[in-house]
């Protein structure tokens, strides 16, 4: 044997296997197109259909129906992770990746890491979509990074818990459509598009116990005080709890399959 | 553990649910030879070879790859072995030349290292005039070669080949034939699976029989045709009114008078030096005969002996 060859450590196996889904996305630009098209156009149809019944009209309903497009955005950009390792799965070149010696989690943690590139173009068309319709919120744009940048990483560790949706499923469609109803849900019984007391009472204790009605509020509460607070914090480290919870599921389930 | 057995496989079972896909199977494949998994569709040959290449986890049993147990030393284990799995495990989506690239940094190639390799592997697969073309542009024997050079990135003494020619047409499979045996040239252990007998016959040193999850029958592709029966003289004896004569003479030799079919006589012989004597007792007699011929069994006629029924 005459290949150098050096055991691979964990951080350079998983830029590869990043390199690799980004290669992916490069030759197949199409798979952005999910994240870039349902961002503008929810943006634009709550926007124009709705904002003026809810808020009186479309530009008093900017504040909130962006925070809740972003945060929605962010749910469906990390549920397509699933179907593609579901994807990869079957077909077979994952056996390839397990007959290597590397590190387990390399390519889960690679095609997260790729993912999230979803997940910054998608937050990047949500603003900006935002933007072009006269959304301009008095905390600055410093504060609209900040609140990019909380979403994203919201969207990376909730891309975790649907890695191992995708690894235990059976098939990539049921996935698909487990994802699809997940955010749905999610979304809607939530703060997201309209104000919480409008809501009949069960519904509004259901819309107050989704996670994702803490995100959205916390993002709002970031952009009209212009600073960092309690609830911004608490999503920040309830990120950081998935992630260290369902980051080693995945990989138990990865190893299982 | 003898230092000549690149791998050893004790007493390895698999159940899937209440089918058992894997019973019991042990053997031993030496360093250096090709060695054929042989089985119909669905016997276990396939869920033997990812339970040695630690893709599935045994029920039971044991395997050693070069003497290291692949339950307690799996990574190593692993380094040391190359995988081309029955269904193309490369990326459809990017190029050869990023395939081998990917596949040389994820076995721990420096990225000068895994630059040179892969142009080295794309030249001798004659993959490079398509190197950076998208594999959905690939056919399927360029797909095959590609995978198969993906799993000689670290030169491994030991490759594993799941169906390697399943779905070729056959100008492919001669040609990645020629590529398998130029393996064996350079040292390589190989061990394959196949359900072409053809092809077991044409590059298996040793072969492995698995029916219905079990281990039917091992033994070099000479040793298992001698098994189903010797060799088969087959005339026609032109007067028939002779018959009777020549059988006569076949029951003399010791072979018995053969099976009869109009004018035609078939006998099964013991061994091949006994077609001489026959011929010439046959001539002595006067009996004229034509359309002598004279059949070694086939590979296919010791798998029919040997495996039962669908799986």
């Amino acid at each position: 044997m005459d290949v150098q060859t050096h055991s691979g450590n964990v951080v350079m196996n998983t830029a590869t296997m990043a390199y690799r889904n980004l290669l992916k996305t490069v030759h197949n630009p199409d798979r952005f197109m999910d994240v870039i098209i349902q961002p503008i156009l929810f943006m634009m149809m709550f926007g124009y259909l709705f904002g003026g019944a809810i808020a009186g009209n479309v530009q008093a309903y900017l504040p909130t129906i962006v925070p809740g497009i972003l945060a929605q955005t962010m749910l469906s950009a990390a549920s397509g992770s699933g179907s593609q390792l579901r994807e990869d799965l079957d077909s077979g070149i994952f056996d390839r990746f397990k007959s290597l010696p590397m590190a387990h989690i390399a390519p889960l943690a690679g095609q997260l890491f790729a993912d999230s590139l979803r997940l910054v173009i998608a937050a990047i068309t949500s603003l900006t979509t935002g933007f072009l319709m006269g959304w301009r919120p008095a905390a600055g744009f410093g504060w609209v990074l900040v609140c990019g940048l909380l979403a994203i990483f919201t969207g990376w560790a909730l891309s975790w818990v649907f890695a191992l949706l995708g690894l235990l499923a059976k098939q990539a469609t049921t996935v698909q459509s487990f994802s699809l109803i997940t955010m749905l849900v999610l979304s809607f019984v939530s703060n997201a598009f309209v104000p919480l007391k409008s809501l009949s009472k069960p519904l509004r204790v259901l819309a107050e116990l989704n996670p994702v009605t803490y995100v959205i509020t916390a993002i709002r509460q970031i952009l009209a005080t212009g600073g960092w607070t309690r609830e911004s914090l608490l999503v920040l480290v309830a990120g950081v709890i998935i992630v260290l919870v369902f980051a080693p599921l995945a990989v138990w389930a990865y190893d299982r399959n | 553990m003898s230092q000549e057995n690149a791998i050893e496989v004790r007493h390895l079972t698999k159940r899937f649910g209440t089918n058992l896909a894997v019973a019991d199977v042990s053997f031993d494949v030496h360093q250096g030879e090709v060695f054929g998994l042989l089985g119909p569709n669905g016997a276990g040959k396939t869920t033997t070879l990812r339970m040695i290449t630690t893709l599935l986890k045994p029920d039971a049993g044991q395997v050693k790859i070069f003497g290291h147990d692949t339950a307690t030393e799996g990574r190593l284990a692993r380094s040391l072995f190359g995988l081309t799995g029955q269904y193309a495990s490369v990326d459809e989506d990017i190029s050869a030349r990023e395939n081998l690239m990917i596949f040389a940094r994820l076995n721990g190639l420096s990225r000068a290292d895994a630059k040179a390799r892969t142009a080295e592997l794309l030249a001798e697969f004659s993959l490079e005039h398509s190197a950076d073309k998208a594999l959905k542009h690939f056919s399927g024997g360029m797909r095959r070669r590609l995978d198969l050079a993906v799993s000689l990135i670290t030169r491994p003494a030991l490759i594993f080949l799941d169906e390697p020619t399943t779905g070729l047409d056959p100008r492919t499979r001669t040609q990645m034939w020629t590529t398998i045996r130029g393996l064996v040239a350079q040292g390589s252990t190989i061990v394959l699976t196949t359900q072409y007998l053809e092809e077991a016959d044409q590059l298996a040193d040793r072969l492995a029989v698995i029916d219905h999850g079990k281990l039917v029958k091992m033994g070099t592709p000479a040793e298992l045709k001698r098994q189903v029966g010797g060799t088969v003289l087959t005339f026609t004896v032109n007067q028939a009114e002779q018959v009777k004569a020549a059988q006569t003479v076949l029951a003399q030799q010791g072979v018995g008078t053969g099976q009869l079919t109009g004018s035609q006589l078939s006998v099964t012989l013991a061994r091949p030096a006994q077609l001489t004597s026959i011929l010439e007792k046959l001539a002595q007699a006067q009996v004229a005969i034509s359309h002598l011929t004279v059949n070694e069994p086939s590979l296919d006629d010791a798998f029919m002996a040997l495996t039962v029924g669908q799986n």
